[in-house]
């Protein structure tokens, strides 16, 4: 066995990360303009209206170069799984493997197969069954993404399986329990309705661009209409499943909730800093620990936002780390403690069984089970206790400007609708600019969800079971090193060859009546 | 229903599932096979954009199958998920980047502003049909022929200090691409090329209405043909003749044994037949269009395309049943896995069971929904009315 390079686990990190986010760029607009394609078709099929049709196609024409770029980078990340953090897909294999199959079976081929109807079908198969294709690639979109934020918030919430000590793995007892833990369906909901409001800004934003260049104000129009009122409904209920994601986080996840919130010490009727400025303090000890320069506040609220309660107490960093004995926290020490046992029974009674000695085995097996909930934590025993700590202004600023966002688009959507339907969005160009500009900032908001989310959860990989450490492949980290930096180029190369087109697709517009078929 | 199915049972059942994912894959990559011949068959920008279209209406079938190939394998068998990716790194990185190349090159080929230019697009589909074919072919050879890792669950325990536990370790030099210089892994990879490119061609047959076209198209597929036979029966005379990886089922204790892949063969009469028939299908089906033409052109893919899966699915099963290590280690050989030691759990296979249960209606709707959008052939002027072209 040989000696783990950290800048292995680092490369491997930025490698995983970097394709992530770059799927994540292409991932939110298939899933949000699919419906919003389907709404136009169905509107369309209605009413016999060719203008409906132009639409449907225009908007479709971007959907296919996005979608291509979706897919191109969804494969690295499937596969990464296995090449870059081998001991996790062996670790929780059985568990999260499943979802992934699924999705591939019920997902991935649905959408597929009735991309190419939707794409090529228009003039071979009836309009009927053409407007149901299109109905299910949106599904098929919506169901991939089910799947694997289903596996995700598994990682971030583990449930519904048991340790094997005989095979040494994690193992699925309730399919039912991983599927429908709250973490899932919270998540789920969240992820895809955000990506509803990308999909909405987009359309709109790319209406406005028509606008202002005084082009295709009927097709503009309708379009802004349609995407507006779908981005506000998508909008409000973001807000309430967001705020779902912030009480699974207090509950489920404390550690990311107090970086997130850069609580250092815990207390009741904990105040909620809804605009802050975050200073090191370099003269403290624990160098993690961060002041304001600058904070407003609203009393309670974070006691409020977590567990419903203007009182309740909420635990910081500090307490998490030190443990508060008088809440019930176990310190980092305790955790680490109980997690070797934990390590050191597993190893005792796999050497006891393999000695035939029952006995020794049915003890090790229970002092593994009582400690099995810190297992994770055994890998950190004896090192620094500042690494069970995520990055703080990494997390306090995404979440609030992801926050700050949501309503910044509530304001927007509301805005061009009421001046669409009064007939007076055309005057109005510093609105239409605004919807333009506003398009990159729903997908910095969107890339920032995921930061919150993925960088709050560090050092696990799977919640308190699996650290980042103990999960990566044993490569050369000069592999991993070389394959970033091919992605990198590669995507970066893709995602501008994909904005060119993108842009040179919207410039030319929805093309003219005559030339349909 | 699969609650009451033994372990093994349901190992086997996932066996046959991923080999018969991996069988069709490699049908499926004539689309592969294909690209590399956009500029021997089509000489005019017209004729390679008739070919690209036809591809590209069947890529995202290969490579959709690929990804379920994948995701069911990490299901179902994640050890091997785990060894083989995290092991043999740059074959599959390789293999990765080659998908990815492919993915978005139809789509993006002819519009305007594309960065990158047609000719560099087109590159990326030959590259894509070159080094997929070749690296998939050679992955799959190395279940027979071996690599070199060393697997220990047990090492998850072992943390001391700052060491970090490893389950498995790859000792070949080149993180995979070891494997690659290996003549009888290759062997399988050209023949795996070659083979792409022979029902390619078929595919073009079926599709196609273009009279100067076909014509290279007949001689191609005579030119292919050849080197695939000469590779494909270097690879499996080879395999007859070399010793594998036994598993004794009572100890799990791996050994080698001579001539054990025949042995498999004899001992599994349904799978030889399956082999014999699914050769001898792929060969008629390359032969007769080169007989009788204009005539049978059209059958050749559907004939050749179903004996390639049923051939590769024969060499799945014998790399994998008659109790053999499907992923050896010559490394170590108690290291090697089988589909006992490396599968989930039963419960995870009970429940991955029901899920299969919808492939049929996968498969039906899907080809329900190609009969619908593919009723003629397609020339230059079909291309030239579509509103969605690649
Ligand atoms: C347009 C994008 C967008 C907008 C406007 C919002 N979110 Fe969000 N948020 C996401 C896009 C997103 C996301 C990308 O979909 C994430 C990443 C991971 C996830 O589950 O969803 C996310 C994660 C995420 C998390 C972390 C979940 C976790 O760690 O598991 C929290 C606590 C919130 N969000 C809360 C909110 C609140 C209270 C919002 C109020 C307006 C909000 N989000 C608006
Ligand atoms: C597409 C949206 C996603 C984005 C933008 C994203 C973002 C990130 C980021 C930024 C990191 C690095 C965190 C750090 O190193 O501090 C990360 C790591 C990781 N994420 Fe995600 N993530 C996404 C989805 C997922 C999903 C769906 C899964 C699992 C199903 C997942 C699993 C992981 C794993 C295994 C790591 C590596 C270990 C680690 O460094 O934490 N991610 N992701
Ligand atoms: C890190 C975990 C992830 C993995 C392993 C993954 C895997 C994949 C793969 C392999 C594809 C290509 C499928 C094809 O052949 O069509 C794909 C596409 C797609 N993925 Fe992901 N994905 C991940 C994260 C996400 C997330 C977080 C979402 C949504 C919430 C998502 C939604 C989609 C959708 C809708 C597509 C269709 C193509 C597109 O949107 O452009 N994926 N993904």
């Amino acid at each position: 066995m040989e000696h783990i390079d950290f800048s292995l686990v680092d490369w491997s990190r930025a490698q995983f990360a970097l394709t992530a986010m770059y799927h994540w760029l292409f991932v939110p607009l298939t899933l949000g303009l699919s419906f919003i394609i389907a709404f136009m078709e169905t509107l369309y099929f209605r009413t016999g209206n060719p203008e409906w049709k132009r639409m449907t196609k225009f908007w479709m024409s971007l959907f296919g170069v996005n979608f291509a770029i979706g897919v191109a980078t969804g494969i690295i990340l499937e596969f990464e799984f296995g090449t870059n953090w081998s001991n996790y897909s062996w670790f929780v294999g059985d568990i999260f493997g499943a979802p992934l199959a699924i999705e591939g079976i019920m997902a991935f081929f649905l959408e597929s197969t009735f991309i190419a109807v939707m794409f090529f079908g228009w003039n071979k198969v009836s309009k009927k069954f053409h407007l149901v294709s299109t109905w299910l690639v949106a599904i098929g979109s919506n169901l991939s993404a089910l799947w694997i934020l289903v596996a995700n918030a598994w990682m971030q919430y583990p449930t519904g399986m048991r340790f094997n000590p005989d095979t040494a793995r994690n193992e699925m007892v309730n399919f039912w329990d991983v599927l429908f833990s709250p973490v899932a369906i919270n998540k789920f909901l969240h992820t895809v309705l955000s990506a509803y409001i990308l999909a909405a800004v987009f359309v709109v934003g790319v209406s406005a661009w028509f606008l202002l260049k005084n082009r295709e104000h009927l097709f503009a129009r309708k379009s802004i209409k349609v995407a507006a009122i779908f981005g506000l409904a998508a909008s409000f209920l973001t807000i309430v499943t967001g705020d779902g994601s912030a009480r699974n986080m207090a509950k489920y996840q404390p550690m990311k909730f107090a970086a997130m919130e850069n609580l250092y010490v815990g207390q009741e009727s904990a105040p909620l800093v809804a605009i802050g400025l975050l200073k090191e303090d370099q003269k403290e000890v624990n160098h993690k620990k961060q002041d304001f320069r600058f904070e407003i506040e609203i009393p309670s609220m974070l006691s409020y936002m977590a567990f419903l309660d203007l009182k309740a107490y909420v635990p910081g960093i500090k307490d998490l780390v030190h443990g508060n004995p008088e809440r019930n926290i176990l310190s980092f020490k305790e955790k680490s403690e109980k997690g070797k046992i934990a390590i050191q029974s597993l190893a005792d009674f796999r050497n006891a069984k393999k000695a035939k000695n029952d006995s020794l085995a049915k003890n090790s097996l229970t002092k593994f089970e009582v400690n099995y909930p810190y297992f994770g934590y055994g890998y950190y025993a004896g090192r620094d206790e500042h690494e069970l700590i995520p990055n703080i202004p990494l997390t306090f600023y995404s979440f609030r400007i992801m926050v700050g966002l949501g309503f910044h688009f509530i304001a927007l959507f509301l805005v061009v609708l009421i001046l669409t339907l009064k007939d007076k969005i055309e005057k109005k160009r510093f609105i239409l600019y605004t919807a333009l500009w506003t398009i990159p900032l729903a997908y910095i908001a969107s890339e920032l969800g995921w930061i919150v989310a993925e960088a709050g959860r560090q050092p696990w990989v799977i919640q308190d079971i699996l650290p980042t450490i103990a999960a990566v492949s044993q490569i050369k980290p000069a592999s991993v090193q070389i394959t970033f930096w091919l992605f990198f180029i590669l995507f970066t190369g893709l995602l501008i060859a994909e904005i060119k087109i993108l842009t040179s697709q919207i410039k030319k517009g929805p093309a003219p009546e005559s030339s349909e078929n | 229903m699969f609650e009451t199915f033994s372990h093994i049972l349901l190992q086997q059942y996932w066996w046959i599932i991923v080999s018969l994912l991996g069988a069709i894959l490699v049908f499926l990559m004539f689309v592969q096979g294909g690209q590399t011949l956009i500029y021997t068959i089509g000489k005019t920008e017209d004729e390679r954009t008739v070919l690209v279209n036809l591809l590209g209406r069947k890529w995202e079938f290969t490579f959709t199958t690929l990804v379920t190939f994948g995701g069911a394998f990490f299901a179902s068998f994640p050890l091997f998920y785990s060894t083989s990716f995290g092991g043999a790194y740059w074959v599959w990185m390789l293999i990765l980047i080659a998908f990815v190349v492919q993915a978005v090159s139809y789509e993006y080929r002819q519009k305007p502003n594309n960065f990158l230019g047609q000719r560099t697009y087109e590159t990326l589909l030959f590259i894509n049909g070159l080094l997929g074919t070749i690296l998939i072919g050679t992955a799959v050879a190395t279940f027979f022929t071996g690599s070199e890792f060393s697997v220990d669950k047990m090492n998850l325990t072992r943390i001391t200090g700052s060491q970090m536990p490893v389950i498995s370790e790859w000792k070949g030099l080149a993180n995979g691409l070891e494997a690659a210089f290996n003549l009888q892994n290759l062997s399988l990879g050209l023949a795996v090329f070659f083979l792409a490119r022979v029902l390619g061609l078929l595919y073009f047959m079926n599709r196609l209405r273009n009279a100067p076209m076909m014509e290279r198209v007949r001689k191609q597929l005579l030119y292919n043909a050849i080197p695939f036979v000469v590779f494909f029966l270097t690879f499996v005379i080879w395999l007859m003749l070399s010793s594998g990886f036994a598993v004794d089922p009572a100890t799990g204790i791996v050994s080698m044994e001579t001539f054990k892949y025949f042995h498999n063969l004899i001992a599994m009469p349904v799978v030889a037949i399956l082999l014999l028939l699914g050769v001898a299908m792929v060969l008629v089906g390359i032969i007769r269009p080169l007989t009788c033409f204009v005539k049978c052109g059209t059958k050749g893919i559907w004939l050749s395309g179903t004996g390639t899966i049923l051939t590769v699915f024969s060499l799945f099963l014998l790399a994998g049943f008659n109790n053999t290590a499907y992923y050896p280690s010559t490394f170590d050989l108690q290291s090697s896995l089988t589909i006992q030691n490396s599968s989930s759990s039963h419960y995870t296979l009970t429940a991955m069971s029901y899920v299969s249960l919808m492939v049929p209606f996968v498969i039906a709707y899907i080809w329900y929904a190609w009969r619908s959008i593919d009723i003629k052939k397609i020339d230059i002027e079909e291309i030239k009315t579509e509103s969605h072209v690649y």
